[in-house]
């Protein structure tokens, strides 16, 4: 497909984004509502409860729904003012095609009957392979199931991935390494237990804010709070700790912690023993991680690794919780086993306040891994090429094993194999790749070479705008379904109201165009709750084992956590009591990692490290918050944050314009000089599109495991831009 | 009428910026999208700190003692009221005399408003807005009794203004056994010199 259909002035004029402040029917008489809905916040993986204002099917507010005790009443911005969302004149009502002029409305028959030619006609010139589908770990448990399903059993293509890809998946394969599951293994109401808490690569206080109260918490019961992070974060702004590492150097960090807590025999030996395999050659790795090796490495003092190793060695009880900072990385995965090694080896896991977690970025980050939308997993975190796990998958679905495609390409990959004509099609939902893919130049250059691109979204995404068709689908708010928490809750999505105009819910439209390609016996969903209850029956049985969560027990319970066999089962918060973990034999895996410098390092000519990251008012690729007027005033567009020593050398100020250019591309923004970031270190938060766009600059190289793209480092250039 | 014993804390040290208390307060129904909640820096450049701004209800209150209209009105439980919408006569005295800065004089409705303790709601037994919502227990709302048992700082209501001591309804929470604070982020590091880019910055640094 060639650009954009039209100029890109005059979509922003037709689709926005544009803001919008106002809550619909004004701010009077907001007090007569029509009924409160308890739901979920849409954003991230806490998944904070909130009651839905509603009258006259459109949600007009909010109130905090105190009961619900994860949050308690508690939200951050983009909570509170969520809302704005629903009403949005920004809003996709009608099935969009592209003509010659841009985009023209159409009925559902017809755009539906259009997809369905485009999608036969490059199978069957090209295979079923040919045409891929890009789905989101923002959906609901039921579209993420259904969507997985959808690829493998109607397209018949074994390409099929997640934004996942770009946010939990070192994590995950992490987890499936050393505790062969993959999921936190404790409640969050076990960190204020914690008397210390490591917090590597975790902004809390903006990515995750609500969490805040419990580390606060911990801190009131005595806690020592280590942060380990390129930036003084505000989470780290009254730590007890602060270890400032220099990017893509976390896990020579770890093993350093880990080295002296081996030199001062803060080693848990029995529960090394009893309960996990591999110790030895990891003993044998980080020998030569001295402290000041390590410091030398990471640029965090000797004395401050030996502080916080001592801290966490002997406090009777300690967590260590990270999220994207130590997984954004070619060593991702390599970071995340490390963290593992050294709770592992003092035993910091399987009892009360202690444990490790990854915090997951998305909605629905944790059951948006775990029922068949990645690459390389059927439903229930199913392998794909498991003989066994393949026979019971298709049994279920009713298929023969035969019929169900093998491993496919990642979301990252899916790139690389469009630019290659290997991928001629493809269907986009719930993902923005355009903003929140590295190295945006060739994402655009990938969707521009694309024969036919359809695109399911309630707003015109930056990435949207390259389709051939849209199909207006729902917020999360106008659909009923289930999603699965950061902390392994599963919770009960609520529908406020109807999708406007001729929008409608995701999952039936999913349905319309499987039907199209499968026999309907396959797809005969008559609401989302029959999806759940098929998910919970294909899950039984496998490590995601949903089989006794039922809607109703998630609302008496307020919530279950997964693994729950049967209907008499409570769930399981805590997935590692006693030190049981998930491989055959019960024991978790030590993995000795070797630290490998990243991918792009600095040198004479970008001889700046450049991070990335959010800030608290916006989330993901921005679709929904930059449309929200009082979270885009709070932080207006991106800032460049440098350390005075760096601005210095560079002869700016605070406001000034700075170019930034990298290897891949170059942008111009104002910078903030702070003295929170790290003089050899820049930061740009990448929620922004086009020519403020972050991932103009970072780099496509990928974790060898994960295949997480490194968005936590790469280099750059600084030149002052004359005013 | 507010229950006795519900009292407001302000803990500026655990606040993280995030705004939502500045956002909630802005869905008020009787303020319409202006928050009465002001949230800044302290100073950016050196910390990422930040402090909440709401109306302290001071017992002698400097807005009130200053209306040359009489527009300002204390409640019998010791809230301190917006500008009474009738004799408000938009003169500013309140704004510029208050010692923490709260009153806001809107020009579209020629009136002084400010933070009244969300008294719809914390008179009929709720939390205020900004509390319910806040994520870090930088702003909460309980007995005195609740929040020494959970928090080692302990409250205080006392400011003193030059010759002018002023006492609060909204208690503070000082911080305990804090000596220094470390703003710079070198102070961390092995050594700021050998992570500049260039001669230029270390001048510069020097400089």
């Amino acid at each position: 497909m060639p650009a954009l259909p039209q100029t890109l002035a005059h979509l922003i004029t037709q689709y926005g984004p544009h803001l919008h402040d106002t809550p619909p029917g004004g701010w009077q008489g907001r007090e007569s509502s029509d009924r409160l809905v308890k739901t979920h916040c849409c954003f991230c993986g806490v998944q904070c409860g909130i009651q839905l204002k509603v009258r006259d099917n459109t949600v007009i507010g909010f109130e905090p729904w105190e009961d619900f005790p994860v949050n308690r009443g508690m939200l951050c911005p983009k909570g509170v003012k969520r809302y704005l969302q629903g009403s949005h004149p920004d809003r996709l009502l009608t099935p969009l095609i592209r003509d010659a002029n841009g985009f023209s409305s159409a009925d559902w028959p017809t755009v539906l009957d259009h997809v369905t030619d485009h999608i036969r006609r490059i199978q069957d010139q090209y295979g079923h392979d040919a045409f891929a589908v890009l789905s989101g770990a923002s959906l609901t448990n039921e579209k993420a199931y259904l969507i997985g399903k959808f690829a493998r059993l109607a397209l018949r293509t074994r390409h099929i991935d997640y934004n996942g890809r770009l946010c939990m998946v070192s994590a995950g394969a992490a987890n499936r390494m050393a505790f062969g599951i993959d999921r936190g293994g404790q409640p969050w109401s076990d960190i204020p237990l914690a008397k210390c808490l490591i917090l590597a690569g975790i902004n809390i206080g903006e990515c995750f804010p609500i969490l805040t109260d419990y580390i606060w918490r911990a801190r009131d019961n005595g806690a020592r709070i280590i942060v380990i992070d390129p930036r003084r974060t505000p989470i780290a702004g009254t730590a007890d700790l602060l270890l400032p590492v220099r990017p893509g150097r976390d896990s020579a960090l770890m093993n350093g912690l880990l080295h002296v807590c081996l030199a001062r025999s803060w080693i848990d030996y029995d529960f090394i023993a009893q309960h996990t395999q591999g110790f030895d050659e990891v003993r044998q790795t980080v020998a030569s991680y001295t402290p000041e090796r390590v410091a030398e490495i990471t640029g965090v003092p000797a004395a401050a690794i030996v502080q916080a190793a001592e801290w966490w060695g002997t406090a009777p009880t300690a967590m260590l919780l990270h999220a994207r900072g130590i997984e954004h990385h070619t060593q991702g995965t390599e970071n995340c086993l490390a963290c593992i090694n050294l709770v592992l080896a003092t035993g910091k896991i399987g009892k009360p306040g202690c444990g490790y977690s990854t915090i997951t970025g998305q909605g629905n980050g944790q059951g948006g891994r775990e029922h068949g939308q990645r690459c390389n997993q059927l439903p229930s975190g199913r392998d794909i090429e498991n003989p066994e796990h393949r026979r019971i998958v298709a049994e279920r679905w009713g298929v023969a094993e035969t019929d169900l495609p093998g491993v496919g390409y990642t979301a990252t990959e899916m790139r690389e194999a469009i630019h290659r004509g290997e991928i001629r099609g493809l269907l986009c939902i719930c993902f923005n790749p355009l903003v929140s893919l590295p190295d945006a130049v060739y994402t655009r250059a990938a969707l521009e070479r694309l024969e036919f691109f359809c695109v399911i979204d309630f707003f015109m995404s930056e990435t949207a705008r390259h389709a051939n068709v849209i199909l207006p689908g729902s917020l999360h708010e106008e659909d009923e379904g289930t999603v699965t928490t950061a902390e392994g809750r599963v919770i009960r999505i609520r529908q406020a109201v109807q999708p406007p105009g001729l929008a409608r819910p995701d999952w039936e439209i999913i349905c319309d165009l499987a039907r199209r390609f499968a026999p309907r016996k396959q797809f005969p969903y008559a609401c989302v709750e029959d999806i759940f209850r098929e998910l919970r029956r294909v899950s039984r049985g496998g490590l995601c084992d949903y089989y006794g969560i039922t809607y109703e027990k998630i609302e008496r319970q307020q919530g279950v956590f997964w693994p729950c066999p049967d209907h008499a089962h409570a769930g399981t918060p805590h997935l590692f009591d006693g030190g049981t973990f998930y491989h055959a034999d019960g024991k978790a895996r030590f993995h000795p990692v070797e630290y490998r410098p990243p991918a792009e390092d600095v040198d004479a000519d970008y001889p700046v490290l450049l991070t990335t990251g959010r800030v608290v008012a916006q989330y993901l690729s921005g679709t929904q918050t930059r449309r929200i007027g009082p979270l885009v005033r709070q932080y207006p567009e991106p800032l460049l944050e440098l350390h005075p020593n760096l601005a210095a050398s560079l002869d700016v100020r605070t406001g000034d314009q700075v170019r930034v250019l990298s290897r891949r591309g170059a942008i111009t923004l104002p910078c903030q000089v702070v003295r929170t970031i790290r003089p050899d270190t820049v930061f740009i938060p990448y929620h922004w599109p086009e020519e403020r766009s972050a991932n103009l600059l970072t780099i496509r190289a990928l974790d060898p495991i994960s295949k997480i793209p490194a968005f936590k480092v790469c280099a750059v250039r600084l030149e002052k831009v004359a005013a | 009428m507010i229950e006795p014993g519900m009292e407001f804390f302000l803990d500026p040290s655990r606040c993280i910026g995030c705004q939502a208390c500045y956002h909630a307060c802005a869905e008020c129904d009787t303020h319409r999208g202006v928050s009465m909640i002001q949230l800044e820096y302290t100073d950016r450049a050196a910390s990422p700190q930040t402090v909440p701004v709401v109306c302290m209800h001071c017992e002698d209150p400097t807005c009130a003692e200053v209306c040359p209209a009489d527009a300002i009105k204390k409640t019998a439980d010791g809230v301190v009221q917006s500008a009474l919408a009738s004799h408000c006569i938009g003169c500013m005295n309140c704004v510029l005399a208050c010692p923490f800065g709260v009153p806001r004089y809107l020009p579209e409705l020629d009136l002084m408003m400010k933070c009244d303790m969300c008294y719809d709601r914390t008179s009929a037994g709720k939390r205020p807005m900004c509390v319910t919502v806040c994520p870090s227990g930088a702003l909460a709302y309980g007995s005195r009794a609740e929040i020494e048992a959970l928090r080692r700082e302990r409250p205080m209501n006392s400011f003193v203004f030059g010759p002018q001591v002023v006492q609060t309804k909204v208690q503070m929470m000082l911080p305990v056994g804090v000596q220094a604070l470390e703003v710079d982020i070198t102070a961390f590091m092995t050594s700021a010199r050998e992570t500049t880019t260039s001669s230029e910055a270390e001048s510069g640094a020097a400089a």
